[in-house]
């Protein structure tokens, strides 16, 4: 299985831990993921504005690149994700945007949204399957409590998003159950956790950040996992706002999950014992 | 040398705004064979009709070209109009340039050419119409109702009151439908049980009713007056003469299934009555989950019966009868709520929709009508009910108001408090739609009486938290953001079509909306008939409705019903099929295009050169056949020709609208 | 308050929907957006106020009002409207209206090292840079 593959910024930087765990993982069950040349910065938001193209050409470059390549483009961060499957959307139905981006970007074969962008956690449901990844689980993640946190960018707007029934989705469940762990179902797990306005108004986020952390604890939860750098910056560092420091609930990326269970990684011990 | 006199009519503004009267009349009179060429403000009202007859008479037209709106609105009045001058009706030749022109056009200039040439054309038709004579075919005194609910249930006692044979063929193994369901009614709390089973008692009993229940109608042939339908009665599995309604069977059956009739909120006995008034009060084996037909084991229900009337070798029995006329009340459903997960249905057992609610309340309902939360049997102190759930949601729903529920939902909150003077109920509304005799006031009273707290704004998310539901909506009129911290959460559900709604509409030749609802003939004027005659529409079926207005339509449906079977005769449209023998050469394929069966094939005997020769050709039954041109177009040689619609008045429109 | 045909159709209510593509009549004021909103505690107007004020033409004060900075563009509002309505690109046109002032900026590179030093994803950076700046 070979796929193209676009990181994005934030996976070589702040959360390095997600790529790497999530290459390792990748490498272990024989899914090939070839990192784009040249990717660029897909913007971190995707730009809502209709009257101008500029904020997502670069988005538009890095699906060009992988038409030519003829694999699916898998994503990782949540964000790259909503971006770049919101651009190629646009590519795809707006014929008049489609039209303004090719005739910009002077591309060598014109794109008009033939990529299919899919993130990590459907390469393992779609195309890998969740049945042939429970056989190379080695250490299953059994009696762990875990509770799931979607956050926004993956499933809205469910229409053009289609990662799964938004209100009430199941994705993370069925990954984090096929690891032998339990999952924790409470009702925050598709809310938002405040995203960028942690930069301005982190006591807003603090507020937000508190309720899901509480319920996600009230149903049992013994960590809770994320599939987005800011999601988790947000419910790691804003959780300990509100609580002086102590951190109540660990945060993991999924992808750490995963490289546990493929038996890649120990998570340290004391880790758990939070 | 034909006279053909043409009619313009300006209908008000609506074809006079956008349409040049004055130039299209003009150009009219100077069509070859048009004489007269007049126009008039409305040519349907009897001034216009005293024109044309005039005019008939005055200038001995021999052809008449109306060119107004569709001719579905105004031919068969231009047909009388024409007759009472003593001409032929069907020499009168319609040119639609309202729908086909003035309605969808907006540049003056292009629809006045338009018009011109819609008008050519009817007139090159109308030159070559002929004389045709209608024929009288004799009806079917019998009528067939399918869906027995409330709506049903109406329109067979109407019909068979007016002394017809009605047969009420219902899909579920008892009538009553949805009404059956509901505990009290609105505007007037009367329990719906109590005016609802003598209702069906009297079905059961009437003389001239036949009731089929868990039956289906399966295939319907045939035209108005003269249906042809094939009911299938499933094996019921029980003697329908020999049981008595004991009970013993049910007590006995070891097999639970959710319960369809109490929306899965208890299990039901795989040999079951539906509920404790069903009509008939005869069980019947749902074989899908009956052990002995699921894995051969079992005959606890044989053993028990004392009167012997379980057979598990009965058969479905097939059917064929003829019926005059067809009233269609099959109901609705309610949406499935899988797509509004904010609200938890389905995940928090306090969640609920309005009908489950009214079995919970209901009397004979799952807890005898005591309103428990299904979590822990406990009653409910805070109840918050949600209005609109897909309803008015062109998004994850239905565009469309599914029109009762403000009403049931004004009625839910004063049953809350009847049952618990301590409750609360807070209602979440977009708006209040209470267009009804005493509705408003019903709706007054469950605020001002009964205390229900209405709020103008909508539920974002409800978030089951320990024993409580959390409801997080917004008060608009405050503008505020609310908490409810709620017992019981009650979603009103939009109102859908059935989902095989399509297919009986395939079966019965009529048609259906975007929304699957069956089409009406004219939304406002012919509001109780479906596009194909004979066949009438009552109840949900056709679009939400409430109880008086499904009861009201039932009645206007049967009122149609029984004009129609107390016609000795009908008088047969004569645009039929006829086969030119001479040119026939026996091919046959229009019989196997024909979708009425009208086309059969005979032996002629011709003398050729002296000598007598057997041949093959086609034959058309008038009676049968529908004038559909399936057959003319199949027609290799050209032999078959549509009376009214020949081929060469169709060139003759192709012809004039090219040139 | 004085509601007028001019104020109806101005040309800031044109330019908001040329911006965000978004007909703010399809709006029939349910509520949901503001029921479904995560960060409706810290808003001044509420988000189905947002989209009536515009619809009465009252630009100044929607352009005026924390609201539209509070927003996340979490797209829940959008996901659960009955009309459809995209309240997220109303909310980031009347942003883009602001921002596309000349010196008009929301976080300026001097406020970077405060959000640096917190440990901030580049994510959460250049979101605060699209967000809050042009």
């Amino acid at each position: 299985m070979r796929f193209s593959y676009y990181p994005g910024c934030t996976l070589k930087t702040t959360a390095a831990v997600l790529e790497n765990s999530a290459l390792k993982a990748a490498r272990a069950l024989g899914i090939e993921l070839l990192e784009q040349e040249e990717w660029q910065c897909c913007g971190a938001v995707f730009p809502l504005t209709v009257d101008e193209i500029a904020p997502f050409l670069s988005s538009v470059r890095s699906l060009a690149a992988a038409k030519d390549t003829g694999e699916k483009l898998v994503t990782l961060c949540a964000a790259c994700h909503h971006v770049l499957k919101r651009a190629n959307h646009v590519m795809k139905t707006d014929k008049d945007v489609c039209n303004k981006a090719n005739n910009y970007l002077q591309l060598p074969d014109q794109y008009r949204g033939g990529t299919e962008v899919i993130h990590y956690l459907e390469l393992l449901r779609d195309e890998l399957g969740f049945s042939a990844l429970a056989q190379k689980v080695k250490k299953p993640l059994t009696g762990q409590k875990i509770a799931a946190f979607y956050g926004c960018l993956l499933l809205r707007p469910p229409a053009v998003m289609q990662f799964d029934n938004a209100e009430n989705p199941s994705i993370m469940e069925d990954f984090l159950r096929t690891l032998g762990a339990t999952a924790v179902d409470y009702p925050y797990r598709t809310e938002c956790c405040g995203v960028y306005l942690s930069v301005q108004n982190e006591e807003i986020v603090a507020g937000m950040v508190e309720k899901i952390i509480n319920s996600a604890l009230r149903h049992g939860a013994e960590a809770i996992v994320d599939a987005c750098p800011l999601c988790h910056y947000n419910l790691l560092e804003l959780q300990q706002k509100t609580t002086h420091g102590k951190l109540t609930l660990p945060v993991y990326y999924f992808t750490e999950l995963l490289e546990e269970a493929l038996g890649l990684e120990d998570r340290a011990e004391e880790k758990m014992a939070i | 040398m034909r006279r053909i006199g043409v009619f313009i009519c300006w209908c008000g503004t609506n074809i006079a705004n956008t349409v040049n009267i004055e130039g299209v009349t003009e150009a009219a009179g100077k069509m070859p064979s048009v004489i007269y060429a007049d126009n008039y403000k409305y040519m349907c009202s009897e001034i216009g009709q005293s024109m044309i007859k005039e005019a008939i008479i005055k200038e001995k037209l021999d052809r008449v070209v109306v060119a107004a709106c569709s001719p579905r609105m105004h031919e068969l009045t231009f047909f009388k109009t024409a007759a009472a001058a003593g001409l032929n009706p069907y020499l009168v030749e319609i040119a639609n340039i309202r729908e086909h022109c003035s309605w969808v056009h907006k540049d003056k200039q292009e629809a006045t050419g338009k018009a011109i040439a819609l008008i050519r054309t009817a007139v090159a038709k109308a030159a070559r119409n002929k004389e045709l004579w209608a024929t009288q075919i004799p009806v079917e005194c019998r009528a067939l109702v399918i869906g027995g609910g409330i709506g049903g249930i109406q329109a067979a006692l109407d019909i068979a009151d007016a002394g017809f044979e009605v047969d009420l063929v219902e899909r579920t193994p008892s009538i009553g439908g949805r009404m059956a369901q509901l505990d009290k009614t609105f505007p007037t709390l009367d329990c719906s049980a109590c005016i609802l089973t003598p209702k069906m008692v009297e079905v059961a009993s009437h003389h001239n009713i036949t009731l089929y229940t868990f039956s289906e109608v399966e295939k319907v042939d045939g035209f108005v007056g003269n249906f042809e339908a094939t009911i299938r009665k499933k094996a019921r599995s029980i003697d329908l003469e020999k049981c008595t309604g004991c009970g013993i069977c049910w007590e006995k059956c070891p097999s639970r299934v959710k319960s369809e009739f109490d929306e899965a909120l208890v299990m039901r006995k795989a040999v079951y009555v539906p509920f404790p008034q069903a009509v008939p009060n005869v069980p019947v084996i749902d074989r899908a989950s009956c052990r002995r037909f699921t894995r051969e084991k079992c005959g606890i229900c044989r053993k028990a019966c004392p009167a012997g009337a379980v057979n598990y070798d009965q058969e479905d029995e097939v059917l064929q009868k003829k019926y005059g006329a067809i009233v269609v009340a099959t109901g609705f459903d309610i949406l499935d709520l899988d797509d509004f997960g904010e609200f938890s249905y389905g995940k928090h057992p306090d969640v609920l929709t309005s009908l489950e609610f009214e079995r919970l309340v209901n009397s004979s309902g799952p807890t005898g009508g005591r309103l428990l939360r299904p979590s822990d049997q406990s009653p409910p102190k805070n109840v918050v009910f949600i209005q609109c759930v897909g309803s008015r949601d062109k998004s994850r729903g239905k565009p469309y108001c599914s029109k009762i529920c403000c009403m049931y939902s004004a009625k839910h909150a004063i049953l809350l408090r009847e049952k618990y003077p301590e409750a609360q109920a807070y209602v979440f509304y977009i708006d209040i739609r209470t267009a009804g005799k005493d509705f408003e006031e019903f709706h007054r009273r469950a605020v001002e009486e009964y205390g229900a707290l209405y709020l103008k704004g909508s539920v974002g998310k409800v978030f089951p938290d320990g024993d409580k539901l959390l409801v997080k909506g917004v008060d608009s009129l405050s503008g505020h953001a609310v908490e409810i911290e709620a017992d019981m959460v009650v979603l009103a559900a939009a109102i859908k079509a059935k989902s095989d709604a399509p297919q009986l509409a395939r079966l019965l030749g009529i048609s259906t909306d975007t929304h699957s609802f069956f089409t009406e003939a004219h939304p406002k004027l012919r509001p109780v008939e479906a596009h194909t005659a004979g066949i009438f529409l009552a109840g949900a079926c056709q679009g939400p409705k409430d109880i008086p207005e499904t009861v009201s339509q039932a009645s206007g449906a049967a009122a149609k019903a029984i004009i129609l079977l107390s016609k000795d005769n009908l008088l047969s449209n004569p645009c039929v099929s006829e086969v030119n023998e001479s040119l026939c050469t026996g091919c046959l394929s229009c019989i196997k295009v024909c979708p009425y069966g009208a086309v059969a094939e005979k032996t002629i005997e011709e003398k050729i050169h002296g000598k007598a020769l057997k041949r093959r050709v086609a034959e058309v039954n008038e009676a049968l056949c529908q004038g559909c041109g399936s057959c003319t177009v199949s027609c290799r040689p050209g032999a078959v020709n549509l009376k009214g619609f020949t081929n060469e008045q169709i060139m003759a429109e192709v012809d004039a609208i090219c040139l | 308050m004085k509601i007028t045909t001019q104020s109806l159709c101005g040309t800031m209510v044109k330019e908001i929907a040329a911006i965000s593509g978004e007909n703010v009549a399809k709006c029939y004021q349910c509520g949901k957006c503001t029921a479904a909103c995560p960060v409706n505690m810290a808003m001044d107007i509420l988000p189905h106020q947002v989209l009536r004020f515009l619809q009465l033409g009252l630009v100044e004060a929607v352009l005026n009002c924390n609201t539209i900075w509070i927003c996340a563009s979490c797209f829940t509002c959008a996901g659960r409207c009955p009309r459809g309505v995209d309240l997220p690109g109303v909310m980031e046109a009347l942003r883009a209206i602001l921002l596309r002032k000349r010196g008009f900026s929301r976080f300026k590179a001097g406020d970077m090292p405060r959000v640096l030093n917190k440990g901030m994803p580049e994510q959460g950076i250049v979101s605060g840079f699209r967000k809050y700046t042009k």
